[in-house]
């Protein structure tokens, strides 16, 4: 495959599992500040914008964060590369340029898709005013894209570069949805424990769609099971460890290096970050603390992105003779 | 909607040959569009526009910031020619491409043409896409332009002409393919009964026609489409293409020269490419060997052509056949190359070059249509009739300090056909783009592109210049071979969950 392409189509599903997860991560911020009425509800969006690390972007433009502005820079703002609107118009860009790849269902809803949020800029007052519908349908139409692609592509290698960019993506945004809680909670530890407290944790696991299936392996809400079912869910679509171990599998099935052996860099990266992750558990995540936790997995995800990028996306002949 | 107040006006009309009477290849779409019932039409009409929207088979209109996405209009009405007639029109096109290979096989090698008084040699050497590195060059089969999009137009009288030939990079085929899977959805029932031939087997034939030219070897050809781009107008097209074809599509970024063969880049080092479908014009193709500061093109990838190690559709030199100047001697080369009269004529023309004809031309500037030799796309153009005084003033002198670049043809009263328009059906005038594919043999895509200019009264049918499309539809005549009938055994679906006990025993 076209090393070209093979990058595009990486990236084309890292921006539609971006966006999806920016809608999830709006979402869960608008249910926290429905459950506590009569609370300052500027902590509850700051805090959003402080997991998307994109803080200092966001006071450039805005002064406060409200409702409002918030909901506008993280899904209409064109100037601000990580909105929803951005990831759309780059997914679609890239969609573009390798047509001829991917299905046309998959071109066409691509395109729709994108669309649709395009006219939902043009009228953002409802947007601001319920949030949900609108959040509903972007998670809803990425969740299809998946879908159709994983029905009308051939599970070739294209197909795995896709696989690969979408659960790097995932697991990356899943430890950024328990940072969500981390930030919400940083001004006022006394909340831990409470009934509100609860309530929270709740609302992380809808934002992630856990909150069934964490209720069928663990019945009651605890904040200790709740991270521990975000992190190593081993059968859960959207836990970290679970995102590593499918972007893994394509890794190697895109190299044909046996699994448990690596060739190249991202490999030894990725599978180094899998195992320490299989042969650890909650508490030693709460005593390192979960927000560094959180932290040192994004860093790692990014270096497996780059090693990913040198080895197969930017063709050298000298690293290609070396690894044969 | 009825055609009953439909206006033919002085033109030919190419679905009425006179108010109220169809022409007979299409009675049976004029009954239809006049028994749906009111506003049924436009609902087509709509239903196939957000259909190419969804699709996103649209055009970037250059320059105008973003939102200005559109999709080339498209009007559902079908422009239908009749078999008998596109029996000549292809035997035409067929003379004119084999007559135009020779020429351009003849000008890059032994000139006899030139030789032989019927070409004057300047008028080669001056031409813009006449490119001296491709001298003694031998294409596989010595065939130059494997694919060729001429433009025909009809006058008031129904005669029709070649306009151009477009034989270096045609586009427009990505359309008439669309084109026609949105008119099966829109008229099915009308579509059956006129035994449409069919545009869907161009990427097949396309394929096989580039197949036929790779350099000979035991393996199966690795075929490319070598696009300059997503930014290209024609990008659209460039992936249809490759899609269709199952071919990469590659920018000049993916290829190298590698160890005097052309490879491109993967995600597993780099693969050999046998045959290349070009899509960038000459002059981007080779920052070697033409124009130095191509960031699109891939560098001395003439050299690999010229080693006969990789193919290219179509090969490089061929716009030399394109100027409008020579355009004009085409007749005369199938005289020469063929011994035959032309089937389809030229537009008259008249070369500025000639003093007598550029002394006419100048006279009568109000009356006819002047081009610049070299350009394409409507660009360069005075059409006399509507220019303003100053506009053909301005032009005059452009002819007076380089008449050997602009040729004038008469203002044909083009054809029409009718288009929906608000209400009602009103004509507008019409070409013809059929696309001709040259490999093994010679053949033409049944229809073509028709074009369509939509502004009421104008000429000119680019995309650029508010133009649209029609899908073209040659019907078949009685004497085609009826369609065979297959049968086909049908597995009834019948299991089911529950109730027979089959889910147990299918899950073992």
């Amino acid at each position: 495959m076209l090393s070209r392409v093979a990058e595009t189509l990486y990236w084309l599903s890292r921006y539609l599992e971006r966006a999806e997860n920016i809608s999830r991560f709006i979402e869960v911020s608008w249910h926290m500040t429905l459950d506590q009425p009569g609370q300052e509800e500027c902590r509850e969006w700051g805090a959003l914008v402080s997991t998307t690390g994109d803080n200092a972007q966001f006071y450039e433009r805005y002064n406060a964060a409200t409702k409002k502005t918030v909901i506008s820079f993280l899904m209409f703002d064109t100037e601000y590369s990580n909105s929803i609107i951005s990831c759309l118009r780059a997914a679609r860009e890239n969609a573009r340029t390798v047509r001829e790849i991917i299905s046309s269902d998959l071109w066409e809803q691509i395109n729709a898709f994108y669309h649709i949020i395009e006219g939902a800029g043009k009228n953002q007052g409802h947007v601001y005013e319920n949030p949900y519908d609108l959040c509903q349908q972007i998670k809803l139409r990425s969740m299809m894209l998946g879908g159709i692609g994983n029905d009308t592509m051939s599970h070739g290698e294209g197909w795995h570069f896709c696989r690969l960019g979408r659960y790097l993506e995932r697991a990356d945004k899943t430890s950024r949805v328990l940072d969500v809680k981390y930030f919400t909670l940083l001004p006022s530890v006394n909340y831990v424990g409470t009934a509100y407290d609860d309530v929270q944790w709740a609302a992380l696991l809808r934002a992630t769609d856990a909150l069934d299936a964490y209720r069928q392996e663990y019945g009651r809400i605890n904040p200790s099971n709740v991270a521990e079912f975000l992190v190593f869910g081993r059968e859960f679509p959207r836990s970290v460890l679970h995102c590593l171990g499918v972007a893994q599998r394509s890794l190697h099935a895109i190299s044909g290096t046996p699994m448990g052996a690596f060739r190249n860099s991202g490999e030894q990266i990725l599978g180094q970050l899998s195992a320490e992750l299989a042969y650890t558990n909650i508490k030693s995540v709460f005593d390192k603390g979960l927000h560094e936790f959180n932290d040192q997995l994004q860093v790692e995800i990014n270096r497996i992105n780059d090693a990913i990028a040198r080895y197969f996306f930017g063709y050298d002949p000298e690293e290609f003779k070396e690894a044969g | 909607m009825s055609f009953s107040g439909y206006d033919i006006g002085p033109f030919y009309d190419e679905m009425f040959a006179s108010p109220a009477e169809p022409r007979d290849g299409t009675r049976l779409m004029v009954e239809k569009i006049e028994s749906l019932p009111p506003g049924e039409l436009k609902r087509r009409q709509r239903t196939a526009e957000q259909a190419l929207f969804d699709s996103g088979i649209t055009f970037n209109v250059y320059g105008s910031g973003e939102g200005t996405e559109k999709i080339w209009p498209f009007d559902i009405i079908p422009r239908i020619v009749e078999a008998r007639e596109w029996y000549w029109i292809e035997k035409g096109l067929k003379q004119r491409i084999r007559a135009l290979n020779l020429f351009i096989d003849d000008v890059y090698h032994d000139q006899n043409i030139v030789k032989d008084g019927v070409i004057p040699g300047d008028l080669i050497s001056s031409a813009e896409g006449y490119l001296k590195p491709c001298a003694g060059l031998n294409p596989p089969g010595r065939i130059w332009a494997h694919v060729t999009g001429t433009d025909l137009v009809r006058d008031e009288k129904g005669q029709i002409y070649v306009l151009e030939d477009n034989l270096r990079c045609p586009s427009g085929v990505s359309y008439v393919i669309a084109n026609r899977r949105l008119l099966k959805r829109t008229f099915p029932e009308v579509f059956t009964a006129s035994r449409v031939k069919a545009v869907d087997i161009y990427p097949a034939k396309l394929l096989d026609m580039l197949y036929s030219i790779a350099p000979s070897g035991m393996r199966t050809p690795v075929v490319a489409l070598l696009t300059p781009g997503i930014y290209n107008s024609a990008y659209f097209e460039h992936s249809f293409l490759a899609h269709e074809m199952g071919i990469e599509l590659v920018e000049g970024r993916d290829l190298v020269i590698q160890d005097g063969f052309v490879c491109m880049k993967t995600t597993r080092g780099l693969q050999r490419v046998d045959v290349i479908y070009r899509r960038i014009n000459d002059d981007f193709l080779d920052p070697k060997a033409f124009r130095e500061d191509s960031l699109l093109g891939v560098p001395g990838i003439l050299e690999v052509f010229q080693k006969g190690r990789v193919a290219m559709a179509n090969a490089p030199g061929t716009g030399v056949a394109d100027d409008k100047v020579i355009y004009a001697y085409v007749p005369k080369m199938i005289q020469y190359y063929l011994g035959e009269d032309a089937i389809i004529p030229n537009v008259p023309t008249y070369l500025c070059w000639e003093d007598s004809a550029r002394n006419h031309v100048l006279d009568n500037l109000d009356s006819l249509v002047v081009k610049a030799a070299n350009e394409s796309g409507g660009y360069g153009m005075l059409i006399g009739p509507v220019a303003t005084a100053s506009e053909r003033e301005a032009f005059a002198e452009k002819i007076k300090s380089n008449p050997r670049n602009f040729i004038a043809q008469p203002t044909l009263g083009l054809s029409r056909s009718p288009v929906i328009i608000g209400d009602g059906f009103e004509g507008r005038h019409v070409d013809l783009r059929p696309f001709i594919l040259y490999g093994e043999d010679i053949w033409v895509l049944p229809g073509g592109l028709t074009r369509v200019a939509l502004r009421k009264g104008s000429l000119v049918v680019n995309s650029s210049q508010g133009g649209g499309s029609k899908d073209t539809w040659v019907v078949d005549g009685p004497d085609t071979e009826a369609e065979t009938d297959r049968e086909t055994t049908l597995m009834s679906q019948s299991q089911t969950q529950d109730g027979s006990g089959q889910y147990a025993e299918q899950s073992c």
